[in-house]
């Protein structure tokens, strides 16, 4: 592009990499250093010894966040197929609308979910005219599972709505044209197209979902121990830093494997997680 | 072909936004309960309003959390814009994917491990400088625009690569200066992308409290940390009333918005016509 | 779009630069107190307040701008939830408070690791005016040769008490071993903190809330696990005022002035305190060590014991209260409540808590941790098969995909 810039670029470039450096990478290190030491700052293998009692815990959390990233994209897929297939106003509209919610803090719509789901709250109070209930809704792992979703599903929802709307209208109408039933456009066609889409989606609901701690608390009613609770706990109550350090370590780790496997499976070439609005 | 959504997707759409918007709702009604619960209602009120504003310590809060929003997210849109601009120049597509892989860290870095590896950074630099406030305004400042940052790249890159290169060769060709060029000639092209990643940035900014909670001092509390630090006593309708009064001024906003964008495309439509006549 | 976008952007800013609280009410204060605290020379100075969420009033009263009317000193104020987060704020360094309000053990541990300084009592002379001594004695230990008192002003005091409804509840519960009835199975709602959980175990088997011992907090961390496994009951903290006042509990631990709040939305609840001991606490303030405006300190926790704000704040929060003008008080209106004011002579095995030594504190979290993290293994699997599943299913779905497409291509 810029051809006689090289000097140019860097000039560009060189306050980016500085931040990236300093507030990237440098934090990372001091993650690793505080996970190789013990509180005296000698070297130490310990903390990623004391792991092992927490696997389970670990295993849990990628199962609840799995669960809770494949419901969003059942939900999100359909919803962002149609909504790129309505009027411009309207799409732009509703992309609004889905960010909407978040501009309040997560706290308090957590929180609200309490309202909703609990013995007495709205579910039950209407199940109640028709005589049945209370169903057990709040304080179980679908409780925990229903809040993330509700959170992050428009962080599903977004990227998959953008390669949507993006996608080029004449392969469908050819695909359709060549006598493709519906279900063989959107199977063929559509869902190939929508994979970067996907991959952006898992990884922006798949990763908040696995750390969360507020949603654990609130909503599984000290049932459900995830490991972000167990994280949190070790930073703010427990006040071991180094542990703390070594399960976000392994978290981190962790979560990068399970993108690695997704991204063997979409073969996004493009090496920038795809897209996002 | 673009109106062709059938009822029954509509009727989809409508679906996912009563799940989206349910928490809203359930907000509304109990911001005017007559008691302090934000579970059972009693009676209609409208004291929470009243008292929301005679608190302090929540309207200080608010204000913190909008200041918050707005600068990170100025802040993080002209770097991350900078930043795509740098990174789309390079040549060397190892270092250019390089680059991408470290931008996208904190995206795909649980917020927990962000926050936890930012005040870990923060404290131990101002150690460095022998300092025992470090964290305050400009700590989660940098915070925020550093996770702030991927969002707003990732949603600048894909448009400054549809931008032909050749447009703005020729604006230089033609004696442009290289910067006025920029401005005049690529920067257009790439506005709905940085509009785009300054909206997603903003609402990250207010929606988020893990990366808060951890990197915060005592000059600085932002509103999410006010309504996490309610565990002990109680979450009250105050803070529903908080988030109606938000939600009833964006919405506002976003209809107006909306009626002048199509008001302004109807004018585009009938000059073309016009101009065709 | 843009322009709309960045005008209301600009406008938001702005509005928020421009929002202040409608300011409640005045106090009216003699010009004595008026004068005293314009004397203090603290104008232009800054004092960061580091206290519990919800634990000052700013609504009847807005005590933290009456105190920058009097002085002329502007207060940052921030909120932690719990103890131990504010110990982590403090421990992990970056910044500097000058007043904290930590509980019983936590000013303990301060005091021990000599994070908060001792105060002038010459600057804060309400304290011999208002605090009525016969709160004197929980603030009597010393800490290595420290007394907790020259360091720590008492702020609001308490028990745990066992909350319930009397709707489920038919007959008068005396013991905490009612929390273990298989009968209110789902039913009853559980500290979700370790400490005040534990207690209500150790008071059942009769042990030191302070103990060091690792079998008995093994024996605790058994009784709790039974009661996990076999009444199921839900751990909070504020849920519990949502979930007690609307009747779906039937049983619930919680603070003693938090009882008041409840009972006064829902008449069906009583309380009791268990005959096997409760826990006594205070919070009190104390200045950090990091401080950089001590006079300031001493200043706002005298202002706190000024009559008029102490009574706001007991008003406000519910806690008993160690200051006299407020107990002699004719218009404070919880003066008769026995669950705040309990007659301390009648209890028996009052508890208070100790700072524990960090490998008991350690082993404690981790059996806490044991307790509540023991996730119900049946629920594990089904998840972990469930999302496999899932996982298989679309890779496999996948696959089969992309071979029929390159058979297509083939062809």
């Amino acid at each position: 592009m810029m051809k006689k810039s090289s000097f140019a670029s860097k000039l560009i470039n060189s306050p980016y990499i500085l931040w990236s450096v300093l507030f990237i990478i440098a934090p990372l290190i001091m993650v690793l250093y505080y996970a190789l030491t013990d509180a005296s700052g000698a070297f130490t293998l310990d903390n990623v010894k004391g792991i092992a009692d927490y696997s389970s815990t670990f295993i849990l959390s990628i199962g609840y966040g799995a669960v809770a990233t494949v419901i969003s994209l059942i939900i999100a897929y359909p919803f962002a197929y149609f909504l790129a297939h309505t009027g411009a106003s309207f799409q732009r509209m509703s992309v609004m609308l889905v960010m909407l919610p978040m501009w309040m803090s997560f706290l308090i719509r957590t929180y609200s979910w309490i309202t909703i789901l609990g013995d007495s709250g709205v579910i039950n109070s209407f199940l109640r005219i028709f005589g049945i209930g209370p169903l057990p809704l709040l304080n179980n792992g679908a409780a925990v599972i229903l809040g993330m979703v509700y959170n992050f599903l428009p962080y599903m929802i977004l990227p998959l709505y953008t390669v949507m709307s993006r996608m080029d209208r004449s392969l469908i109408e050819a695909a359709e044209d060549l006598g493709a039933s519906r279900l063989s456009v959107i199977r063929r066609v559509v869902l190939p197209l929508s994979v970067p889409g996907i991959a952006s989606g898992f990884t922006m609901v798949f990763v908040p979902s696995v750390s969360t701690f507020y949603i654990t608390q609130k909503l599984g009613g000290g049932q459900i121990n995830l490991i972000g609770d167990v994280i949190e706990g070790q930073f703010q109550v427990a006040n071991n830093y180094n542990l703390g350090a070594s399960l976000s370590l392994v978290l981190m780790v962790m979560i990068l494997i399970c993108l690695g496997i997704l991204r063997l499976f979409t073969d996004s070439d493009e090496g920038n997680g795809g897209v996002l609005i | 072909m673009r109106t062709k959504s059938s009822p029954l997707s509509r009727l989809y759409i409508a679906l996912v936004f009563v799940f989206l918007y349910a928490p809203m709702a359930v907000m509304t009604v109990f911001s005017f309960n007559g008691n302090e619960s934000t579970y059972t209602l009693h009676g209609f009120s409208t004291q929470w309003y009243v008292r929301l504003f005679s608190d302090a310590v929540t309207v200080n809060a608010l204000k913190n959390t909008i200041i918050l929003a707005v600068v990170s997210a100025v802040i993080s849109t002209v770097l991350g814009t900078l930043a795509t601009i740098g990174i789309n120049s390079l040549k060397n597509k190892h270092v250019q994917s390089s680059i991408m892989s470290v931008t996208n860290i904190p995206m795909m870095n649980p917020e927990i491990v962000t926050g936890i590896s930012m005040m870990l950074l923060f404290v131990f630099i101002g150690r460095l400088f022998s300092r025992s406030d470090t964290l305050g305004f400009g700590t989660i400042l940098i915070a925020h625009v550093t996770f702030q940052l991927p969002y707003v790249i990732l949603s600048v890159l894909p448009k400054l690569r549809q931008t032909d290169p050749r447009i703005y060769e020729a604006a230089q060709d033609l004696g442009c200066h290289p910067v006025n060029a920029f401005f005049k000639v690529v920067m257009p092209q790439i506005m709905p992308g940085i509009v785009a990643g300054a909206i997603m940035a903003f609402t990250l900014s207010l929606d988020d409290f893990i990366i808060s909670y951890f990197t915060n001092g005592p000059d600085f509390q932002t509103l999410p940390i006010h309504i996490f630090s309610m565990t002990k006593k109680r979450v009250k309708p105050d803070m529903y009333a908080l988030s109606t009064l938000i939600f009833a001024a964006i919405f506002i906003l976003l209809i107006l918005m909306n009626i002048a964008q199509s008001k302004s495309e109807k004018k585009q439509r009938t000059s073309k016509e016009e101009a065709v006549l | 779009m843009k322009r709309i976008a960045s005008l209301t952007l600009c406008l938001i800013l702005m509005l928020s630069l421009g929002v202040t609280a409608f300011s409640a009410e005045q106090v009216e204060f003699s010009e004595e107190v008026t004068q005293y605290y314009a004397s203090l020379g603290l104008q232009g100075t800054k004092l960061n307040v580091y206290n519990w969420g919800e634990y000052i009033d700013t609504e009847e009263v807005d005590v933290l701008s009456e105190f920058e009317r009097l002085t002329g000193c502007t207060v940052n104020y921030t909120t932690f939830e719990s103890n131990e987060n504010m110990y982590s704020k403090l421990a992990g360094g970056g910044v500097s408070y000058d007043i904290l309000v930590p509980s019983d053990y936590m000013v303990e541990k301060l005091l021990k690791e000599e994070m908060i300084l001792p105060l002038d009592y010459s600057n804060i002379p309400n304290y011999e005016k208002y605090f009525d001594e016969e709160y004197g004695y929980l603030v009597d230990d010393e800490i290595d040769g420290k007394k907790i008192s020259d360091y720590a002003v008492i702020y609001n005091v308490g028990t745990t008490i066992l909350i319930y409804n009397t709707n489920y509840v038919k007959e008068t519960p005396t013991s905490w071993s009612v929390l273990w009835d298989e009968q209110y199975k789902d039913k009853v709602l559980m500290f979700n903190n370790p400490r005040d959980s534990f207690a209500i175990a150790q008071a059942l088997l009769g042990q030191d809330f302070n103990t060091v011992s690792k079998s008995d907090w093994d024996a605790a961390a058994e009784l709790l696990k039974k009661q996990r496994e076999t009444v199921h009951p839900t751990y909070v903290m504020d849920e519990v005022f949502n979930k007690m006042e609307s009747g779906d509990y039937a049983l619930a631990t919680y603070y003693a002035g938090d009882y008041e709040l409840m009972h006064d939305n829902n008449p069906d609840l009583a309380y009791v305190l268990p005959e096997e001991g409760i826990n006594t606490f205070y919070d009190a303030f104390v200045i950090s060590q990091s401080s950089q405006n001590k006079k300031g300190a001493e200043a706002f926790i005298n202002f706190m014991m000024e009559p008029e704000i102490a009574l706001a704040n007991a008003e406000y929060i519910y806690y008993a209260t160690p200051n006299k003008a407020v107990l002699e008080n004719e218009d404070y209106s919880l003066i008769d409540s026995e669950a705040v004011y309990p007659d301390y002579s009648e209890i028996k095995n009052a508890q208070a808590f100790h700072d524990l030594p960090n490998d008991t504190l350690q082993y404690m979290n981790a059996q806490w941790m044991k307790v509540k993290g023991e996730n119900d293994t049946t629920h594990l699997y089904v998840v972990f098969f469930t999302c496999l599943a899932l996982i298989a299913l679309t890779v496999a779905a996948y696959l089969i995909h992309k071979k029929k497409m390159k058979k297509y291509y083939e062809v």
